[in-house]
C-alpha cells in the first residue's frame, strides 16, 4: 500500500496517497478547485492558471492539478488572493473571446461562461485584439472558431491520446493558436474525425458540422419521406441533454420524442448492427477457410477505417469490406425497403442519429453513394428535441417502426467497446458449432485500453483481440507488425471506450467528467438491455431471417456484397 | 524515410538522415535536430518536417509547433548571406533601428525578406551579446560593430562586389 500524506484544505483535514496532486486531495475532501485546462485521463499541464491555491511551502501561488501534496502541508483555495488572480485570469481570457454566447451552441454548458458568472467577471475588462479569424469549414463533420479559443489545449492532449496528432500549439506569446501543421485545414491534415477533440473542448471552439436545418427543411417537405434510425449508444446518452443521470437508457422515450418531431418513421439501428454482425462473421469464416488476409479487423468505425487509410495503408486488406451498420441502413432502405414499398429512393430522406462525428464524413464517401442524407450526432438531436419544445423526461415509451423495429442484445451491444466483437463470436461460434450455446463472453467486455482472448469451437481456435482508442490500435498493429502478438479477429473503436464514449454525445460539465466514469456508466445501459433481449444472438432475430429470406438470399452473397459491402483506399498522410 | 524532391539535393537528404539516426533514442533530440536540419537546408520546409516527425515517430503538427515558437527556425529560404541586425537595449538606443533602414534601402528588401537572386535575407534579433560594439550586425557568422547608416553602405558594398 502506498504512503499515505497527512494534509489540511481549507482547515479539513485529508489523507491522500503520496504523490497525489493537491486538486485530487481536495477532491476527498470535498473540496471544489475550478480548472479549465485539466481533464481527467486527458490533458493535465499545469497552464490555465484557473487551479492556483496558496499551499504553506510553496513561495506563491501554486497550481492544484500539478502541486504534489506532501506531509503536514496546508492548503488554502479560497482566499482573496486566488480569487483575485482567478477572475483576473478569466478576465484576461474574456478579452480576446468572441463573446456570442446568447447564441453559441456551449451556452449553458460552457466551462469559461460558468467560472465567468460564479467569479462574476466584467467580460470587457480588459480590451484585448481581437483575431477576426475565418472558422475553419474545411470538413464535413468539425468547425473550429478559432476566435472563441482559450489556449487550454485540450483538444491538443486528446488528438495526442488518439496517436493521430493533427493539431498543435503554433507560434507563441499572443500570436500562439491552435492549429494544423503549416496552417493546413483540418481537411487536409491527419484528423480522422472522430471528435474527441469536441468533446474535451471546454468551450464553443471546437463543434460538429451541423446538419440539423436540411433535416427541418426535409421534414417541412410534403413531398419527402423522412426515416430516422438511431444508433445502439444513442439510447444511452440522450437523456444526459434532458439532465436524466448518466447510464439512463431512454430507448423508448427517445422513440417517442423523434416521433413528435413527426417523420415518417423511427426505425432502429440495431437491426443492421446485427446485420453487419450476420455479414462479418460469415465473411471471418470464409477468410479462414479460403486463406484470405488474416487478422481481420472490424470496420464499423469510420474515423478507424480513416485512420488506416491515412497512417497505415499497409493494412487495408485486413479490414473487414463490412460497411458500418449507418450505411448498411442507408443501403436498405434505398434498396430493399424503397423497392418493397413502391417508394423512389429520391423521396425518401434518410437520416441517422449517430454519436459520432466522423460518420458525417462517412455518409460523404463517394463508395456510400449518398445513402444516408443527414448525419447528426446526439448533440444535434438534443437541440432539434429543445427546439420543438419536447420534454424527453416526461414522454411515454413507444416502439420503434416495423419491419427495422426488433434487434438482438448483440446488435445494442455495438455502441461499447468489445460489443461487436460479443455480437460477432455468438453468432461464428454458432456458425462454427450448431450446438454451441454460450452467448456471454465476459473476457472482451470492460473499458481496459486492449483485451485479448482465446476461443476454442468446433475444432478452430480463434484468437482475437479488443482495442478502443487510436493510440491502443497503434500498439496492436505495432505489435502485429513485429510478430509480437497473432491474432484472428481485431475489433478497434477510435474513442476511448467506443460509441457510448464518441465525438459526438453530449457534453458533460467538467466537474461530472473529472469524477464520473462516463464509460462504463453508459456501457452498462446497453449491457443490461441486451441480457434483457430475448434474442441474444444476431441470427436469432427475425428481422434477420426476413431482410435474407426477401432479399439478400444469405450473408456474403452477391446482392449482399453488393448492398452491404465496400472497398478503401490508401489516402497516405504524415 | 524517402528523399523527397521538394526538400533539396541527396547530399542534404543524406545528411539529415544521418543526424536522425545519430539522435533519436535521445530523450528532447527535436531541438538539436531542428537546429542541423536548419544547418543542412538553411531553412525547415514541409519536406524537412515530415522527414523528421516521421523519423522520430511524431506528428508533423508537434515539429510544427515547435519550429513555430522559437525565433532562430526559418520557414522561408535565407540568403546567401544572412544579415541579422540587432534591435536589442543597447543597440536599440544606439539607433539600430536607423541602421536597419538603411541595410534594407541597401539591399532593396524589407526585413523578414530575402532578396530574389537568393543572395541576401535579413532578419532583426535580440542581442548578440556583444552590446559594448552597440549598434551590431552580424552577415553570416561575421560581427560588424559601432555601426552608422554610411558604414553599414560601405560593408554591403564589398559583399555585393564579391558576389559580381
Amino acid at each position: 500500500m502506498a504512503n499515505m500524506v497527512n494534509l489540511k484544505i481549507n482547515n479539513i483535514p485529508v489523507s491522500v496517497p503520496e504523490g497525489s496532486t493537491i486538486l485530487e486531495a481536495a477532491r476527498l475532501a470535498h473540496i471544489e478547485i475550478p480548472t479549465l485546462c485539466y481533464l481527467k485521463d486527458v490533458s493535465c499541464v499545469g497552464s490555465c492558471r484557473m487551479c492556483l491555491v496558496e499551499a504553506t511551502g510553496a513561495r506563491g501561488l501554486v497550481a492544484a492539478c500539478v502541486y504534489p501534496v506532501s506531509e503536514g502541508m496546508e492548503v488554502k483555495t479560497n482566499t482573496e488572493k486566488c480569487r483575485k488572480s482567478r477572475k483576473m485570469t478569466l478576465e484576461l481570457m474574456l478579452s480576446k473571446h468572441k463573446k456570442e454566447c446568447l447564441a453559441c451552441e456551449r451556452a449553458g454548458n460552457c466551462e469559461l461562461q460558468r467560472l465567468s458568472t460564479e467569479y462574476g467577471c466584467d467580460p470587457n475588462y480588459f480590451e484585448g485584439e481581437t483575431l477576426d479569424t475565418p472558422l475553419d469549414l474545411s470538413a464535413p463533420y468539425v468547425v473550429r472558431d478559432r476566435d472563441k479559443c482559450i489556449n487550454c489545449n485540450r483538444c491538443v492532449a486528446a488528438c495526442k491520446k488518439q496517436a493521430v496528432g493533427a493539431i498543435g500549439p503554433i507560434g507563441r506569446g499572443y500570436a500562439v493558436h491552435v492549429g494544423s501543421a503549416f496552417e493546413m485545414s483540418l481537411m487536409e491534415s491527419v484528423c480522422v474525425g472522430c471528435g474527441q477533440c469536441i468533446v474535451a473542448c471546454p468551450v464553443g471552439a471546437l463543434k460538429e458540422r451541423t446538419t440539423v436545418d436540411e433535416v427541418w427543411a426535409a421534414l417541412a417537405d410534403p413531398n419527402k419521406k423522412v426515416a430516422f434510425f438511431t444508433a445502439p449508444s444513442v439510447r444511452a446518452t440522450l437523456g444526459e441533454a434532458f439532465d436524466l443521470p448518466v447510464g439512463t437508457n431512454v430507448e423508448g422515450k427517445m422513440v417517442a420524442a423523434i416521433r413528435r418531431l413527426a417523420p415518417d418513421y423511427v426505425f432502429n439501428m440495431d437491426v443492421t448492427a446485427d446485420l453487419t454482425i450476420m455479414e462479418e462473421a460469415s465473411e471471418l469464416l470464409n477468410r479462414i477457410q479460403t486463406g484470405k488476409p488474416m487478422p481481420m479487423f472490424t470496420s464499423c468505425c469510420p474515423a478507424w477505417v480513416k485512420f488506416v487509410e491515412q497512417k497505415h495503408p499497409e493494412m487495408i486488406p485486413h479490414l473487414s469490406t463490412c460497411k458500418s451498420p449507418q450505411e448498411m441502413f442507408g443501403g436498405l432502405l434505398k434498396t430493399y425497403w424503397c423497392e418493397k414499398n413502391g417508394v423512389d429512393p429520391k423521396d425518401l430522406f434518410v437520416v441517422s442519429v449517430i454519436p459520432c462525428t466522423a460518420k458525417k464524413y462517412e455518409c460523404h464517401r463517394p463508395e456510400m453513394n449518398g445513402e444516408v442524407d443527414a448525419a447528426i450526432t446526439t448533440r444535434e438531436l438534443a437541440r432539434m428535441l429543445k427546439t420543438a419544445g419536447i420534454k424527453l423526461a416526461e414522454l411515454p415509451e413507444e416502439e420503434f417502426d416495423n419491419p427495422f423495429a426488433t434487434c438482438s442484445g448483440g446488435g445494442t451491444i455495438f455502441g461499447a467497446t468489445g460489443g461487436v466483437m460479443e455480437a460477432a463470436l455468438r453468432v461464428a461460434a454458432k456458425m462454427l458449432d450448431g450446438k454451441f450455446e454460450v452467448v456471454d463472453f465476459p473476457e472482451v467486455r470492460g473499458t481496459s485500453p486492449i483485451k485479448e482472448a482465446t476461443y476454442n469451437v468446433a475444432g478452430n481456435t480463434v484468437r482475437v483481440a479488443v482495442a478502443s482508442g487510436l493510440a491502443n490500435a497503434e500498439t496492436i498493429i505495432k505489435q502485429l507488425e513485429s510478430g509480437e502478438k497473432q491474432y484472428d479477429f481485431i475489433e478497434i473503436m477510435a474513442c476511448p471506450g467506443g460509441c457510448v464514449n464518441g465525438g459526438g454525445q453530449p457534453t458533460l460539465p467538467d466537474s461530472i467528467r473529472n469524477t464520473a466514469d462516463l464509460k462504463s456508466l453508459r456501457a452498462q445501459a446497453l449491457y443490461t438491455s441486451d441480457k434483457d433481449n430475448k434474442f441474444r444472438r444476431s441470427s436469432d432475430s427475425p428481422v434477420m431471417d426476413l431482410v435474407y429470406n426477401e432479399y439478400f438470399g444469405a450473408p456474403n452473397s452477391h446482392k449482399a456484397h453488393e448492398v452491404l459491402h465496400t472497398s478503401y483506399r490508401e489516402d497516405k498522410r504524415i | 524515410m524517402e528523399h523527397c524532391a521538394a526538400c533539396g539535393t541527396p547530399e542534404q537528404a543524406a545528411a539529415l538522415k544521418a543526424v536522425i539516426e545519430q539522435s533519436r533514442s535521445t530523450p528532447g533530440c527535436l531541438m538539436h535536430i531542428l537546429q542541423e536540419a536548419q544547418g543542412i537546408y538553411g531553412f525547415l520546409p514541409i519536406g524537412v518536417q515530415k522527414t523528421i516527425a516521421e523519423g522520430l515517430g511524431i506528428s508533423l503538427s508537434e515539429v510544427y509547433g515547435v519550429v513555430t515558437f522559437y525565433s532562430q527556425f526559418s520557414l522561408k529560404p535565407k540568403g546567401k548571406h544572412r544579415i541579422s541586425m540587432c534591435l536589442g537595449t543597447a543597440c536599440y538606443v544606439k539607433g539600430a533601428d536607423k541602421v536597419l533602414e538603411a541595410i534594407e534601402k541597401e539591399v532593396g528588401i524589407k526585413c523578414g525578406e530575402c532578396t530574389e537572386d537568393g543572395l541576401f535575407s535579413i532578419d532583426s534579433c535580440r542581442c548578440v551579446g556583444a552590446c559594448g560594439l552597440a549598434p551590431v550586425m552580424m552577415v553570416g557568422e561575421e560581427v560588424y560593430g559601432r555601426l552608422t547608416p554610411e558604414k553599414v553602405k560601405t560593408i554591403l558594398e564589398e559583399y555585393k562586389k564579391e558576389e559580381a
